[in-house]
């Protein structure tokens, strides 16, 4: 079998030129998953598509099923990062979230879990908020990408299970962050 | 995927028989004060018995007495008499001394094996004994009798309610390589004689008691999701209350103690809604896209006092428990105020301020909206107004480990709470001890 692969870089135009099978970002809307989903699973056992290989520090971009698993993949990134109080996902983590959502709409039996954390400042049941907030900011761009919402679940721990105990300005970005969990 | 094997140890201990743990805690008094009250602890004398460690009711009362804020910590190497009974005071020398009062007593073993505890407290300007009390007490019982002690002497100086023979309740948390231990804890008020109702390996939060001090409210994380439970702590019996999908949070019981507000984001947003206990029945009473979080009630159970975002940052609103009611804006300095706390007269909101990288608790005057920064941080958090109005027991960081400390309304008291082991957070203090 065949694997779809794409350069990142080029997986805009690559993705236009073969427009019966992936859809451009702007191009995917929810119906259109709903309706051509078998068939888009279809294209890519068929795949009839293009090989590709990582450019230098580049990372593969494959939305076949077990593709969250390969370290070469993009998809094996599943960690986003927040600024402070903000909700927001920031433009070097939005291109990795609609990745997630593109697979999770190839992939309609895959399902994920978005942990939401926070720092340590602040109140504890506000970060709480906060952090479902940023899981929820997740789950919406997911969707926007094809995922369903029946695919996703949220939880959020707010400050409740740090990675990094530092307490410096370091530590604490890493501990506001979206977890995903397939 | 998620593994749902929590290991859940719910405690049913029965906490009038709670066994004398050893002391964990260290009360470090990190900060002078002006203005107390002199007031002088003589050791109590004993008499047919040697003096019980874990039951050493003066020191227990001075303790009390001086984590209050209100009295002046005489040292017992200061004192210049130590007298057990009314006639024996030298009212003349105490008063040069500059003492106010003298608390004095004896702890009698009886020969049915029970303590006999006999206190009086002195007023020395007055010249005469103004309170008298004779307690009967096993070992068990001895450093309860010590808080009611406080309680009397706390009331009759001050007028106001006192809150030392309750209980506290509180979260500890044990870090190791394969995760973390949270432990729902109950301790008397000074730390000694801690019980586990509840140990997890997923989080713990938000303990608060209800107004009898039967019960606590809490937030587990044992069945994979943020749960909201209420713990009877003399049963063990424990119901769960909201397990909506999204967040379940922030239990803050009625002031007659048959609702619950909470925190729920089942319809999109962090809302407040109120839970009736008895009929089940949820009452939504914020509506907005912005988190709403952390409601607390006032005393007159007429309005809930809560964090909302709505500005753009975390400020406290007030607004009524009724339909269509309007929001209003409590605090205005600094940018980001959250976690209130009310005292048990209505007078004033404690909270947390966050300024920059640092958070401290500050206290607001609802009659005048005056604002006032108490403590120091940069951590400092879960502000919990003790019951007699007069102090606040919040969670901080000393030496990145989590402890609790106390402050008094005015500020000018300080103490740590440092317990053996672990991380120690969300103080709650009972109002009565049931």
């Amino acid at each position: 079998m065949k694997k779809i692969i794409f350069l990142t870089l080029l997986a805009l135009s690559i993705a236009a030129c073969d427009g019966d099978r992936i859809k451009p970002d702007s191009g995917i809307t929810e119906s259109d998953v709903e309706n051509n989903g078998g068939a888009m699973a279809g294209g890519l056992d068929d795949g009839a598509g293009m090989d590709g290989a990582a450019l230098d520090g580049g990372k593969l971009v494959s939305y076949e099923e077990g593709a969250i698993n390969d370290p070469e993949n993009v998809l094996s990134e599943k960690l986003v990062y927040f600024a402070f109080d903000s909700n927001a996902v920031g433009d070097d983590y939005v291109e990795l979230v609609k990745h997630h959502g593109k697979y999770l709409s190839f992939n309609v039996n895959a399902s994920v879990r978005l942990e939401g954390h926070a720092d340590e400042r602040g109140s504890r049941e506000y970060n709480v908020a906060l952090a479902e907030r940023r899981a929820q900011s997740v789950k919406q761009l997911m969707i926007y990408e094809g995922a369903t919402d029946a695919q996703i679940s949220v939880i959020s721990y707010g400050e409740e299970k740090p990675v990094a105990f530092g307490g410096d300005e370091e530590s604490m970005s890493l501990n506001r962050r979206v977890e995903i969990v397939y | 995927m998620i593994n749902m094997i929590k290991k859940i140890i719910v405690g049913l201990f029965c906490l009038s028989f709670a066994s004398m743990a050893q002391a964990v805690l260290k009360i470090d008094i990190t900060e002078g004060f002006e203005g107390a009250l002199p007031i002088a602890v003589i050791p109590f004398k004993w008499i047919g018995a040697a003096k019980e460690i874990n039951g050493d009711v003066s020191s227990i009362v001075l303790s009390d007495l001086a984590r209050s804020g209100k009295y002046l910590h005489v040292d017992e190497n200061d004192l210049i008499d130590m007298p057990h009974d009314s006639p024996d005071v030298q009212y003349r020398s105490w008063r040069s001394a500059g003492m106010d009062y003298i608390v004095s007593g004896s702890v009698t073993l009886k020969t049915d094996g029970k303590y006999q505890v006999d206190f009086r407290l002195i007023a020395i300007l007055k010249g005469k004994q103004v309170l008298g009390y004779s307690f009967s007490a096993t070992s068990e019982t001895l450093s309860n009798v010590a808080h009611q002690i406080s309680d009397y002497v706390f009331t009759h100086i001050t007028g106001l309610p006192g809150a030392f023979n309750t209980r506290i309740a509180y979260v500890t948390v044990q870090r190791s390589k394969t995760g973390s231990t949270s432990r729902l804890q109950v301790s008397d008020t000074d730390g000694y004689n801690p019980q586990t109702l509840l140990t997890s390996d997923e989080p713990i939060m938000s303990p608060a008691w209800s107004p009898d001090g039967s019960q606590l409210a809490y937030v587990s994380f044992e069945g994979g999701q943020a749960e909201i439970f209420t713990h009877n702590v003399r049963s063990g019996v424990r119901k769960s209350r909201a397990k909506y999908k999204g967040l379940n949070g922030s239990p803050a019981w009625s002031p007659d103690g048959k609702q619950l507000a909470m925190t729920l984001s089942k319809d999109g947003n962090p809302d407040i809604y109120t839970l009736n206990l008895a009929t089940n029945q949820l009452q939504r009473i914020t509506d907005h896209w912005a988190i709403d979080t952390e409601a607390v009630w006032t005393p007159d159970a007429k309005a809930i006092i809560y964090t909302s975002s709505r500005s753009g940052k975390p400020q406290l609103y007030k607004q009524d428990v009724a339909a269509n009611s309007r929001p209003e804006r409590l605090t205005f300095e600094g940018a980001y105020n959250a976690s209130a706390s009310i005292s048990a007269d209505g007078k004033h909101i404690a909270y947390v301020n966050g300024e920059g990288n640092v958070y401290r608790i500050a206290v607001l005057e609802l009659a005048t909206r005056s604002s006032k920064i108490l403590t120091d941080g940069p951590l400092d958090e879960s502000p919990d107004f003790a019951p007699n109005n007069s102090m606040i027991l919040f969670a901080s960081q000393n030496n990145r480990k989590a402890v609790l400390s106390a402050v008094s309304v005015d500020g000018r008291q300080k103490q740590r709470l440092e317990f053996s082991d672990g991380e120690v957070r969300e103080p709650s203090w009972a109002a009565a001890r049931h």
